[in-house]
Formats: structure tokens, C-alpha cells, sequence
């Protein structure tokens, strides 16, 4: 048998499937999908398939390898608790757009060529952007416009980026690029974009949140780690990546202190991780590159564990605001339980998945002399803790309480929390198991003494921290609030400057006309006058005084006859 | 809403006490105290020499949360606007 067909072919083709049927079939052919792709993956030897020739170019429209497929397998978890969770809704648009873009996304994954990259790149934003309008609102419409605009652009920036790599080296393939030449910066640029870099970043806690309850879901867990992934396979050991990371692990968790849309602290939490992985590429040595791909893996899945535990309480109360939550406990044990899971693998507590990972990282960091780095990085998961691990929870489900008593998440999403619980503590539980999948070879020991000891001692006092600021009445209060992003310079700024730029433009021409040409104005005026619509000489007669005229003319005429 | 004592409601009432978020800090303090106690007897591999001064993590982490919460909170001054911003 010939392989020719990437996983991520798959769900695809079957999300267009997803439409013709209905109730039960539909349901059993949607958790089908992301688990038969699964299975394909695992059965599949690593090597390059699926080649084509299109216009003198050769593309590989699979490649399987260690890193591929690390992403691959937790793509498609992600999928299928996607999935799992969406089970409840009748709405085709997000059936359809929940398959369509993580298999987008799988099929970018597995990528061996810019072409094909670029092709799934550019689906990944068009299917991932019905799951904002999925949302219905003239915020969500306007939203994912803008959203689009972004991802598109750098899809765009990729395709010329491919464009002067194919002329320059005569090869299409992906492989490692580098910073040397304009287009390694301009396809570093197209990735940088998806992977939320600083300054444009403002598309994640802007999509995210407007997103549908399960929307936001799938789309926390693709674009970005594909983002991650091409960074891996094309920038790997870039320096320039590391204060990038660490400036992107730290200032998101300031938006997160004072941010009152869960929804929204969990998108910067996101971002804040993303850091961590752009930090361990950028060091780039095997430990730190596992590190990065470990990160990624966890991070999908205790995400999307955060974004379903917050969306079940979107879906059950009608508000993710931390001002209008608290004390839901009483009402949502499970979820408060699986929202828990979530943050302490966020947090990197000893036993949940994030610790065997960012441990890696903060190791590399810490290995490879990178003092003031390592230094960001802690500060980073103190941080992560504090605004994500401890803020979240405790808003929600604890704190004050607010009163709002409501049933439990529906069956299908405790299931889908469940299931992610699961994967997060097994993760935490029995790293060794997981290190063997990764692509680099090495052994690193996450449960040294060293490691638990000083992990939890960053851990507790950051906690201590928490407790010393509510008791002292420090802690910033929710405050039905939204706070300046960066997308203030798109949304705001650019236009105002546009606008005043236009209104310019105008007075000035204006101004320009009159002195330039007043003598040919008065010229004008004249003709005007004279030619115009109300002109002496453009007026018309009507044609029955031609007819009356005539007329009398012949009377005349016969009269005169007659007389004669 | 009024729950019978050993009921489930009660059980979710006492989650969400007061009293036990008490207990839950001393407990912090406690576990607090011991990590910082049990510090010098950890042997640290690290090659930064502030790694090795006695409770630097416990430290560190305290003074940086903080600070992180409190510049944030300072950050408010600048950034926070009304949740219709956008839409005026």
C-alpha cells in the first residue's frame, strides 16, 4: 500500500462529510475522525510521502519524523476532546470548522515543502475563523475580520519568504532557515505573527475570548503550536529567539493580574507559555529543543483543559467576568475539580504534566549559562502560577461568593475535562514513558530532590504571596473593565491617524485648488454659467412649439393659397 | 436555601468556608517553613551563585509576585478603560 494521504487529510475530508448526517451517526463519525488519523499516525513509518510535482516544484506533502509526529499525536488528542466537548451543539458551522482546522493544522504539521506549508497555513486561518463568527455578534463578525487580516497576512509573508528561499537556494524544502537572509527574516516574520510574538500578540487575547465557549477550545490549541512546531524545524538555535521568549513569557502576566474576562487571563496565560517554547528553540540545544516540544505537547492539553473548565462555566452562568463569578464551587464541583488539574499543570506543580516540561527548559537555561534568562524564566512560572494557577481558580470558583447557583457542566464536557485530567497527571506522573517519544535522544530527570524542592519552594511562596496581598486587601479587585492592548495601535490609534491623515489630505487639496487655479475657477464659473445644466445655452424647447410653429406655418401657407 | 448537616450541600458550603481558606493559609505557612527548613540540606547543581544561597527560590518567588501584582495594579492607571472602549 502507497501512503499519499496526510492525517490531516482526514479530517478534513470528513469534516465535509460532517453536514450530510445527522443525531447519533453524526456523533459517532466526528469522535471517529481525530481517532481513526490517530491510529493512521501511529501505524506510519517515519519518512517523506505523498510527493508531488506542480510547476517544476517538488513537494513533499508528508513528512513523518520524531518532531512531526510529537505534534501530530497531540493535535489530534486536542481534536478529538475538541470533539468530545462540542458533542452538545446542533450549530454545523462549528462541527464542521472543529474538524476542518486542527486537520488544517495536522496537514501543516506534517508539511515537507514551504508550498504545502504555506497552503495549510492559510486554511488553518480560514477555518479557524468561523469559530469566532460562530459566535454571532457584530463584535465577533468585526473580530474575526481583523483576525483574518493578521493570519492571512502572514501567510502572505511566508509565501514571499518561500518565494526568494526557492530562487535563492532552488529548493522549496523545510528544513532549518535561519536568520542570514531577507527570507529567512520574512518567514521568520510569518511565524512570529502566529506565534504571538510581542507587538503582535493582540490577536490572541482578542480571538480567543470572542470565541464561542467551544471555539475557544479548539482554537487554544493549534494555530500557535503550529507557530512553535515551524519555529523548531526552521529556527532552532536562534539567539534572537530568546529574549523574544522571555519577554514573552513575562509581560503578558501583568495584562493577566488586571484583566477582568477569564477567558482572556487564560489567552495571556497562553501566551506566557509560548514564551517558554520561543526560549527553549532559541537556545536550541537538544535538551532545551525537547524541552520546547514537551512544553508544546503539555501546554495543548492543559490549556484546552483550562479553556473547556472556563467555557463550561461560560456555558452553565452566561459570564466568564471575574467580577460577576465567584464561590461556584456549591454549583460546579467537577469542573472546579478539572479547572484545578488544569492549573496545576499551568503552574508546574510536581506531579502535573507542566513541570516535567518547562523543568526541561528552565534546566536548558540554567545549563547553558543564560543567567538573566533563567532569572526571567522563574519569575515567569511564579508568575504563571500566581495570575493563572491561583487567579482563575479562585475567582471562579471560590472567593466571594456570587450568589449564581447552576447545574453542573453537561455529561459530554465533565467527560472531555476528564479525559484532558487524565492526560495531565499521566504526563505529571510518568514522564520517563513520555521523554521516550521525543525527538531528541537524552536523559533528563525531572523528580530530583533538587528540582521538587526548589520548584515548590517558588511555588509556596508565590502562594504565600497571594494569600499576604488578598489579606492585606493589595490584590487588584475585578473591575468590569477591559485594558489597553496592543491592538489599541490598530483599533484606535491607526485609525484616528488615518482619519486626521485623510481630513488633511483634503483641507489641503482644497486650499490648493483655490490658489492654483483661481483664475481658471472664474474661467470655469463662466462656462458654468453659460454651458451648464441651467446655462442660457443648454437649455432645451420643448418640440410641441416646433410642432405648433409648423403647424402655423402651413395654415399660413394654405390660406394664402386659397386666396390666391 | 437551607441544606441538612451531611448533606452534599453542606459538604460544597464547607469548600467554600471562610474557615477553611484559615486553615488552608496556616497550612501554607507551615508547608512555608518547612521547605525553607529542609533548603540546606539540598545539594544545588547550578552554576549561578545566587542558586545557592539558602531559600533563594522561596525568596525570589515571594518578592516577584509581589511586585508583579502590585505594577500591575499601578499599570491600571494607563490602560484600564471602560468595557464598551471599542464601541463608542
Amino acid at each position: 500500500m502507497t501512503v499519499e494521504v496526510s492525517p490531516g487529510l482526514i479530517l478534513i475530508l470528513g469534516a465535509l462529510v460532517v453536514p450530510l448526517l445527522r443525531g447519533i451517526a453524526r456523533s459517532v463519525f466526528m469522535l471517529a475522525l481525530p481517532v481513526v488519523a490517530f491510529l493512521y499516525l501511529l501505524w506510519l513509518p517515519n519518512g517523506a510521502y505523498g510527493g508531488l510535482s506542480i510547476f517544476d516544484l517538488d513537494l513533499t506533502t508528508i513528512r513523518v519524523d520524531g518532531l512531526s509526529r510529537m505534534f501530530g499525536y497531540v493535535f489530534l488528542i486536542a481534536a478529538f476532546l475538541g470533539v468530545v466537548f462540542a458533542l452538545h451543539l446542533k450549530d454545523t458551522v462549528q462541527h464542521v470548522a472543529g474538524l476542518f482546522y486542527p486537520g488544517a493544522a495536522v496537514a501543516a504539521i506534517f508539511a515537507g515543502d514551504l508550498v504545502t506549508l504555506f497552503v495549510f497555513w492559510e486554511l488553518t486561518a480560514m477555518a479557524s475563523v468561523f469559530l469566532i463568527w460562530a459566535s454571532r455578534n457584530e463584535n465577533a463578525i468585526k473580530t474575526g475580520i481583523r483576525y483574518l487580516v493578521i493570519h492571512v497576512g502572514s501567510g502572505v509573508l511566508l509565501l514571499a519568504g518561500a518565494a526568494i528561499h526557492y530562487q535563492a537556494t532552488g529548493s522549496i524544502a523545510f528544513e532549518h532557515i535561519g536568520l542570514g537572509t531577507t527570507a529567512g527574516a520574512l518567514i521568520l516574520a510569518a511565524f512570529g505573527i502566529k506565534a504571538a510574538f510581542p507587538f503582535v500578540h493582540g490577536w490572541v487575547p482578542e480571538a480567543y475570548p470572542t470565541s464561542t465557549v467551544t471555539g475557544a477550545v479548539i482554537m487554544s490549541a493549534f494555530t500557535t503550536k503550529l507557530a512553535i512546531y515551524a519555529l523548531a524545524r526552521g529556527y532552532a538555535g536562534t539567539d534572537l529567539l530568546i529574549p523574544i521568549g522571555a519577554a514573552m513569557a513575562v509581560f503578558p502576566l501583568f495584562y493577566a493580574v488586571i484583566e477582568n474576562d477569564l477567558r482572556r487571563v487564560l489567552a495571556y496565560g497562553l501566551v506566557g507559555q509560548l514564551g517558554f517554547m520561543v526560549v527553549g528553540i532559541g537556545i536550541g540545544t537538544e535538551l532545551a529543543l525537547n524541552g520546547a516540544v514537551a512544553h508544546a505537547f503539555c501546554s495543548v492539553l492543559y490549556t484546552v483543559l483550562l479553556f473547556m473548565s472556563m467555557g463550561a462555566v461560560l456555558y452553565r452562568t452566561g459570564t466568564a467576568k471575574a467580577s460577576d463569578l465567584g464561590g461556584l464551587v456549591r454549583s460546579m464541583p467537577l469542573t472546579a475539580g478539572f479547572g484545578i488539574v488544569g492549573a496545576a499543570s499551568i503552574s508546574a506543580f510536581p506531579l502535573f504534566s507542566g513541570f516535567v516540561s518547562k523543568a526541561m527548559i528552565i534546566s536548558a537555561a540554567l545549563g547553558e549559562d543564560y543567567f538573566w534568562t533563567w532569572l526571567v524564566l522563574l519569575f515567569a512560572s511564579a508568575g504563571a502560577f500566581l495570575q493563572i494557577g491561583l487567579k482563575v481558580p479562585y475567582t471562579a470558583f471560590f472567593g466571594r461568593d456570587s450568589g449564581i447557583r447552576c447545574e453542573e457542566a453537561p455529561p459530554n464536557m465533565l467527560a472531555a475535562m476528564g479525559l484532558a485530567s487524565v492526560l495531565c497527571i499521566g504526563i505529571g506522573v510518568l514522564p520517563m514513558t513520555f521523554y521516550e517519544l521525543l525527538p531528541y535522544p537524552g536523559d533528563y530527570a525531572p523528580y530530583t530532590l533538587e528540582h521538587v524542592v526548589t520548584q515548590l519552594q517558588l511555588l509556596m511562596f508565590s502562594a504565600l504571596a497571594f494569600a499576604v496581598l488578598l489579606r492585606r486587601g493589595l490584590y487588584p479587585v475585578s473591575l468590569k473593565s477591559m485594558n489597553l492592548d496592543f491592538e489599541w495601535v490598530y483599533r484606535r490609534a491607526a485609525p484616528t491617524v488615518a482619519l486626521a491623515g485623510w481630513d488633511i489630505a483634503v483641507a489641503l487639496r482644497r486650499w490648493a485648488l483655490g490658489a492654483m487655479f483661481k483664475p481658471l475657477s472664474a474661467f470655469l464659473t463662466g462656462i458654468y454659467r453659460h454651458h451648464g445644466p441651467d446655462g442660457i445655452l443648454a437649455r432645451t424647447w420643448p418640440t410641441g412649439l416646433m410642432a405648433l410653429w409648423t403647424t402655423l406655418l402651413l395654415a399660413a401657407w394654405l390660406v394664402i393659397y386659397y386666396v390666391q | 436555601m437551607t441544606s441538612a448537616p451531611g448533606s452534599t450541600d453542606e459538604r460544597r458550603d464547607r469548600l467554600a468556608d471562610p474557615r477553611t481558606a484559615r486553615y488552608l493559609v496556616w497550612a501554607l505557612y507551615a508547608v512555608c517553613a518547612g521547605l525553607l527548613l529542609i533548603d540546606p540540606l539540598v545539594h544545588k547543581h547550578g552554576p549561578f551563585a545566587i542558586e545557592h544561597w539558602i531559600g533563594f527560590y522561596g525568596i525570589y518567588g515571594f518578592v516577584v509576585s509581589i511586585g508583579l501584582v502590585l505594577v500591575a495594579k499601578a499599570m491600571r492607571r494607563i490602560l484600564m478603560r471602560p468595557e464598551n472602549y471599542y464601541d463608542r
